[in-house]
């Protein structure tokens, strides 16, 4: 497209500021990190990077931050399981009800998280009368990682037609075969990928979380959140906000290589795959 | 196009089908847990037994300091090591949430105040409390015991902590003179002076607050008790709210975060606790908040508080909670607990001459031999002006009858006051 | 799973051949068989859920034990629209979403118009992966960054200051901000996607018959890319409107949807209930309304 070179440099111009909205709040808080003072003044009386060891330090945070790793783990791989099965489904067969199934799959996140954070909190403790516990989180986050899961794998399915399948069986593969030697490999990065983006998904959700935990038992975000109103701890928060916003980009930045490595990137067949599995809150 | 667009009917069908079968799966099922409800409170422990080696208990704001919050502060420690009882201290902000944390079932005990007792007992999360195993209940101030908000048909159900009025706060530089009626925060002229640096509790009892202001000033309402509103009265108290409402800079429910408000400016006026004053005052602010060591109550009388330790129905530590209940009422704890805090004890040897000046000591702070006096520990006259926290009830009490508006009112009213 | 080696033949089927063999050629046992674990998990756990959701709205509560009344009432409902608080939040929460949802849409065509037709592979491939990292950094600390940006004296009053202006500091305005900060990204990439896959050669037919770039865009580009707008905005519109984290920190005087029900839960919950249903309500809607204009196929 023929666009004279000011439209173009005001592009950029717009770009450039979209980044930096989109970049400096971030930084600001990396900032934070070492802020000597004890208030939110900016800019900051003085640097120190004390915080770093206390924030390693504390008992409540590295209690915090192993409990969402194992709560992550659970629910990524419940979602693997789940997510897969259903996009196969949908990818392989035609069905009354179909249509319904991608539906339903986006629901739990097209949906307000708090609207689904009471209903899975009224449910467990009204319907099934079982205490709130790491066990519902893991459940509440389950059923929104499925999602990603899906959409994941079933972009890779509709490119990877079914045809090889159908060429397996007819060289007299079995079900089970063609799933071990066909399929699976062929799906395997967009399982991984999958499997990372719900990961990172369930290692930052705190809407729903915050419903669905029980009194006692506190995830990364939680922790955080609890602290927020604490003067004294505000330093470690921010050092803990630092560290976990660059933990949280490993898993993304890897998906993304995963997705993209058959070089799709300037196709809208890569960039569908990534918009899709990255429209969840 | 999509196949996917092929039958635009079935998706919003699919998802209703399911929908309804679910329910009518689950209505079918009927509900399932049901809360222990009713009168159902269990039984008193008999005996106290050797402890668990666990506590869990929930309190109020630096009602139980373990040293994590100030160097030096702590008398949770010193249980432990005597009791061998850990314990785990959960700090609450508002009655709600400890009548919340309460109802998960995973506390032993709770530092509950008269708004939150009655609630308590009533949704069967407490059980009744057996004061012969309290040795150090014996001593504790004769106008604290059998209280309505401690005692429920004749059956005590908790260890009176201490008491305290709600104070009325300022900031000296922002605010002269000296105010000496609620008037400067409810009254629209005068609270419009200080309009978006206004500080109030985040919590429906604050609604009594304005009561209590309306008894004095509006005699016409014949306003008795604060809790125990009919609808004109209850009304009126619900509209000046309102009125304050675009003056009020900041409903706190965290008194850290009010302590930062205070500190920066954003607050100059309001109501606070003890607790707050006393850190601004370390902190060198200018603050001001005569009834927190005079007596001073404002014209029209403050609402205040009585706090109980009760014990949770079905504890899982029991032993080490009546442990804690006899320990936190030992005269030499309470010394320090209420100077720490600012509020009057309920265990009358506290206020002897020895356990205040170690007290002292012990907490660094300069010796202070007239705080029972300061603080009217044993003057049940001055309570009289206070109107302690209790849970509003239909019942009125009074020849009125049933008309009285009750919690679920005051909490519908409260949100429609911060709007 | 069985060994490798199948005989042509064979005669030892191990239980896993056997169970091939059962499910080939049997397509309803094999969707069956897929689909029982996730519509059991989503059907009965989640849509069951918000069907419990629903019918909690008709129960009551008791004031003073807090016990549950499951009875069947519209009193939650008649409360709702009775008191006008209730009002007040729903359409300021609204407000509030639809405003975010507009700001973001033109903060991100420009961003995703030069990434998908005017940025060279390479610059193209940069600004996916700099728009995608933040997407998934905490939701929490984004919100808490900005927390600290709108304090007195922080950042924003700082940076204002040479102008002379202020921060908006806390309330409906930095809800605002904050909203349209936390969900750009996922406006901008549907978007990117969308125009990725209008074909250059309609836009060069255009300027081939003699329209300007504005009018290209006009009548070519926007209502092409009009539905993956509608997409993204699905997003943003859906998690402004239940967000209750963000007014809870960046403006904790004034109630929105998400912290009246997040508040009254443990105290109300039939109350709560029937107020979640209100956003329920407004996204069944909206979503309606996003599949008629071709949104779906956009997610």
């Amino acid at each position: 497209m023929t666009l004279s070179p000011a439209t173009r440099n005001l592009l950029r111009l717009g770009v450039g500021i979209g980044l930096a909205f989109i970049y400096i709040p971030l930084i600001v808080i990396a900032i934070y990190a070492f802020n000597g003072g004890n208030s939110l003044a900016w800019p900051p009386p003085d640097l120190t990077t004390k915080w770093f060891g206390e924030a390693i330090d504390n008992q409540g945070a590295r209690d915090a931050l192993w409990t969402s790793l194992r709560v992550g783990a659970a629910a990524t791989a419940i979602a693997l399981i789940l997510g897969s099965l259903a996009s196969f489904a949908v990818a392989r067969f035609r069905f009354f009800g179909r249509e319904a199934i991608s539906f339903l799959v986006v629901l739990p996140i097209a949906l307000p998280g708090v609207v689904t954070g009471v209903a899975l909190s009224n449910t467990f403790t009204q319907v099934l009368g079982i205490d709130l516990s790491l066990l519902t989180v893991v459940i509440g986050h389950a059923t929104f990682c499925i999602v990603v899961v899906y959409n994941n794998v079933i972009a890779r399915l509709r490119r990877v037609s079914g045809d090889l399948e159908e060429a397996s069986a007819d060289l007299g593969a079995h079900t089970w075969q063609t799933l071990r030697f066909v399929t699976l490999p062929n799906i395997q990065t967009a399982l991984v990928a999958g499997g990372l983006l719900a990961f990172a998904l369930s290692f930052d959700e705190i809407i729903v979380t915050n419903f669905t935990i029980g009194a006692g038992e506190q995830t990364l975000p939680i922790w955080i959140f609890s602290n927020l109103f604490r003067p004294q701890q505000l330093p470690i928060v921010n050092v803990v906000a630092v560290l976990v916003v660059l933990l949280s980009i490993i898993p993304v930045y890897l998906a993304h290589r995963l997705t993209r490595e058959e070089g799709v990137s300037a196709r809208a067949g890569g960039a569908g795959a990534i918009a899709e599995s990255t429209a969840v809150p | 196009m999509s196949r996917l667009r092929a039958h635009p009917v079935w998706t919003p069908a699919a998802i209703v089908v399911g929908l309804v079968a679910a329910m009518l799966v689950i209505a079918g099922c009927g509900g399932g847990d049901d809360n222990g409800g009713g009168s159902d409170n269990g039984e008193a422990l008999k005996s106290v037994g050797p402890g668990e080696g666990q506590l869990s208990i929930i309190c109020w704001a630096s009602y139980c300091e373990d040293g994590s919050v100030t160097k030096g502060v702590d008398w949770v420690s010193p249980f432990e090591q005597q009791t061998g009882c850990q314990t785990n201290v959960k700090v609450a902000d508002t009655s709600d949430q400890m009548v919340d944390l309460m109802r998960t079932g995973q506390y032993d005990g709770v530092s509950a105040s008269g708004n939150a007792t009655a609630r308590l007992v009533e949704g069967g999360d407490v059980a009744p409390v057996n004061v012969d195993l309290v040795p150090n209940y014996k001593t504790i101030f004769p106008d604290l015991k059998d209280q309505p908000y401690n005692t429920f048909d004749g059956v005590n159900y908790g260890i009176p902590h201490g008491r305290g009025a709600n104070l009325l706060m300022w900031n000296t530089n922002d605010v002269q003179p000296d105010p000496t009626s609620w008037s400067v925060i409810l009254d629209p002229n005068e609270a419009k002076k200080y309009a978006g640096h206004i500080s109030v509790y985040d919590d429906p009892i604050y609604i009594a607050d304005a009561a209590v202001y309306l008894k004095a000033h509006r005699p016409d309402l014949g306003i008795e008790s604060p809790y125990e509103l009919d609808d004109d009265q209850f009304n009126a108290a619900v509209d000046l709210l309102k009125q304050q409402h675009q003056y009020v800079g900041d409903y706190w429910s965290s008194y850290l975060k009010q302590i930062n408000l205070f500190t920066s400016g954003d607050n100059q006026v309001g109501t606070t606790w003890q607790y707050q004053y006393f850190t601004l005052l370390a902190d060198n602010q200018p603050m001001k908040a005569p009834g927190a060591d005079t007596g001073f109550v404002p014209t029209e009388g403050a609402t205040g508080w009585s706090d109980t330790w009760m014990i949770a129905k079905d504890a899982a530590h029991p032993n080490c909670m009546y442990k804690w209940m006899d320990y936190i009422t030992s005269p030499s704890v309470q010394a320090q607990v209420m100077q720490w805090f600012g509020e009057a004890p309920a265990q009358s040897k506290a206020c002897e001459a020895n356990e205040i000046a170690a007290a002292d000591k012990a907490l660094g702070l300069p010796p202070d031999p007239k705080f029972c006096d300061n603080y009217h520990a044993a003057d049940p006259d001055f309570w009289n002006r206070v109107y302690y926290w209790q849970t509003p009830l239909a019942n009125c009490g009074d020849d009125r009858g049933d008309v009285c508006k009750d919690y679920n009112d005051w909490v519908s009213a409260w949100t429609e006051i911060k709007g | 799973m069985e060994a490798a080696g199948v005989t042509a033949g064979g005669e030892k089927r191990s239980v896993g051949r056997r169970l091939a063999d059962l499910f080939h050629g049997r397509p309803r046992l094999q969707i069956g068989a897929l689909l029982s674990g996730p519509i059991a998990w989503l059907v009965i756990g989640y849509l069951g859920s918000l069907a419990v959701l629903l019918i909690a709205s008709f129960w009551s509560v008791n004031a003073v034990s807090g016990e549950l009344i499951k009875g069947f009432s519209f009193d939650n409902y008649k409360e709702l629209l009775d008191q006008s608080v209730y009002k007040d939040v729903a359409l300021r929460t609204i407000g509030i979403a639809g405003a975010a949802t507009i700001t973001d849409a033109l903060l991100a065509f420009p961003i995703a118009f030069y990434m998908a037709k005017v940025a060279s592979p390479r610059v193209k491939g940069i600004l996916v992966v700099a728009i995608l990292m933040p997407l998934w950094s905490f939701y929490l600390v984004k919100v808490y960054a900005w927390q600290s940006m709108l304090a007195n004296g922080g950042f924003i009053d700082w940076a204002l200051n040479p102008l002379g202006l202020s921060g908006p500091g806390y309330g409906s305005t930095a809800v605002w901000l904050v909203e349209s900060y936390l969900w750009l990204p996922y406006m901008i990439l549907p978007i990117y996607a969308g125009l990725e896959r209008i074909p250059n050669s309609m836009i060069s037919a255009s300027e081939d018959l003699g329209a300007n770039p504005w009018r290209t865009f006009r009548s070519v580009l926007f209502p092409l890319a009009f539905p993956a707008i509608v997409a993204g905005s699905i997003f943003t519109f859906s998690l402004t409107l239940g967000d209750y984290i963000t007014p809870t920190l960046v403006s904790p005087d004034t109630q929105f949807i998400g912290n009246v029900i997040f508040s009254q839960h443990t105290n109300n919950l039939p109350l709560a209930s029937a107020f979640a249903v209100v956003p329920i309500i407004v996204m069944i809607f909206y979503l309606v309304i996003a599949r008629r204009l071709g949104a779906f196929e956009h997610l």
